[in-house]
């Protein structure tokens, strides 16, 4: 490699490495935690009273993201790029970790060590599949009763009646809320931040956003199968 | 006291090995968990069995030979302490004990409970050193070293390289013996010249020998006999990801051929 290495030469020597991996891991899952925050902000305008005009705020904020298809799929391809990225160095590090321990032990005692963190490779593929449901269900409305586009409010009364629907959206955002519970400190970690004053506060703020995420996601389906939002 | 014991017993690098009971009386309290064994070792030598071999050297919690998983935990279940340093005080009679060797593709299996631990010496050979002129000792305070700075790097400095954090990593991953001593070095004067340079190569080593990656769980923290903290490989993340992306190769223009 000459003195100022190709960029793909740069790239595929840094990610050859598993902290490579990491920064990607930490930077795609950056993008995606802050995509989940606003998705779940969007999400939230269900509890919106209806407008004078009769039209509900979140079927107005529906029409706003498609007011541009360009942009629209801009964000799209983005965030499909950062979770494909992420997907796919989870399985190099997955498979790097499983070829380094051959042999398991007899007794496992794992101390003080999170569940959450021992179970990343199990919440995140669930999650995964989670997302391909749910985009099947409210994008495209496949498996969606009665789908009409554009009417976020009514698909999204409609889809939660379905019991077992929003009982696979429950699960799912728990288990969001413990792959956000390690990821969301374990980023910065990943990406060289730890300080004995703000690391704690940093783990602390974590499992507060793991929290509330799953807390706000949860609430909707729960109030349309309670009948508070119908 | 009387101890139970399921020790992992292998008589070479390539025989398969399992796991075998031994049951252990009048084990005094005040014995380390090592000296329990030499007096297993005794009773099996009297009967004409193979003893149980284990790495051992100063018994003194400072060299790094010694190590075993018990119970699930490297080094036992008292935070801090070497399995040289543990003592039979912290179990009670009857308890039934686990006794496995560190599980690593890179630290193979010699004898029961003995590994290889070359690759880390590996990992110390590819970065792990600082290149200094040697000769006359250099006056005492001459380069200055903020003290924030040396109480973390002397901190790093402790690891003795048991190989106690690969064993508790779910990854099998060298992170935390690879980022003490990447900082132990990487945070002096004495080691900044290759500081960036040294961060890749370790890391890279730590790859070839076949550890895994880090995942940031953090058993490798907890079990540490020299409690070194979860902030180096932070620093080793940190040196790294520099070092990888503003690598260049030696050129002649800086009059060094």
């Amino acid at each position: 490699m000459s003195a100022t290495a190709s960029g793909l030469a740069r790239v595929s020597r840094f990610y050859e490495a598993p902290i490579g991996k990491k920064v990607v891991m930490a930077v795609t899952g950056l993008i995606l935690v802050g995509f989940v925050l606003g998705h779940m902000a969007g999400n939230l305008q269900i509890y919106l009273p209806v407008g004078e005009d009769g039209v509900h705020p979140i079927d107005k904020y529906g029409a706003l993201l498609h007011a541009s298809e360009e942009l629209l799929w801009g964000a799209r391809l983005f965030l499909l790029g950062s979770v494909v990225l992420h997907i796919w160095s989870a399985i190099q590090l997955a498979s790097a970790a499983n070829a380094a321990r051959p042999v398991r032990y007899v007794k496992q005692n794992n101390l003080n060590s999170s569940y959450a963190s021992r179970t990343m490779y199990w919440s995140g593929p669930i999650v995964g599949l989670f997302i391909v449901y749910h985009l099947l269900h409210f994008t495209t409305g496949t498996v969606h009763p009665d789908y009409k586009y554009l009417s976020v409010y009514a698909n999204v009364v409609k889809g939660f009646s379905v019991w077992y629907a929003s009982a696979f959206y429950i699960v799912a955002m728990i288990l969001l809320c413990m792959h956000l519970y390690h990821g969301v400190w374990s980023m910065f970690q990943s990406l060289g931040f730890n300080h004995p004053r703000y690391t704690p506060r940093l783990q602390f703020g974590a499992k507060a956003f793991a929290f509330l995420i799953a807390a706000g996601n949860i609430s909707i389906p729960l109030a349309v199968l309670t009948g508070l939002v119908k | 006291m009387k101890i139970t014991l399921n020790i992992w017993r292998q008589t070479s690098p390539s025989d398969a090995g399992k796991m075998v009971k031994y049951e252990l009386d009048n084990v005094s309290e005040h014995m380390s968990f090592l000296e329990m064994l030499d007096v297993l070792n005794e009773q099996l030598i009297g009967k004409g069995e193979i003893p149980v071999s284990f790495d051992h050297d100063c018994r003194e919690g400072i060299c790094g030979s010694c190590g075993f998983v018990i119970n699930g935990v490297p080094h036992g279940p008292r935070r801090g302490t070497t399995v040289c340093q543990l003592h039979m005080r912290e179990f009670k009679s009857g308890d039934e004990l686990f006794l496995e060797p560190w599980r690593a593709a890179a630290f193979p299996v010699i004898k029961d409970l003995v590994v290889n631990r070359s690759a880390f010496d590996r990992i110390i050979q590819s970065g792990g050193f600082v290149s200094i002129p040697t000769g006359s000792a250099p006056d005492g305070n001459a380069i200055p070293v903020p003290k924030k700075d040396s109480d973390r790097a002397m901190s790093a400095a402790t690891c003795i390289g048991c190989g106690a954090c690969v064993a508790a990593c779910p990854n099998a991953s060298a992170s935390l013996f690879t980022s003490a001593k990447v900082s132990h070095l990487g945070l002096l004067p004495q080691g900044q010249p290759e500081r960036y340079d040294r961060a890749v190569k370790m890391v890279n080593q730590a790859k070839e020998e076949g550890f895994g990656g880090c995942t940031n769980i953090g058993l490798c923290e907890a079990v540490c006999p020299k409690n070194i903290s979860l902030e180096n490989i932070a620093r080793m993340n940190r040196d790294f990801t520099v070092g990888a992306w503003t690598y260049r190769e030696a050129t002649a223009e800086g009059g060094a051929a």
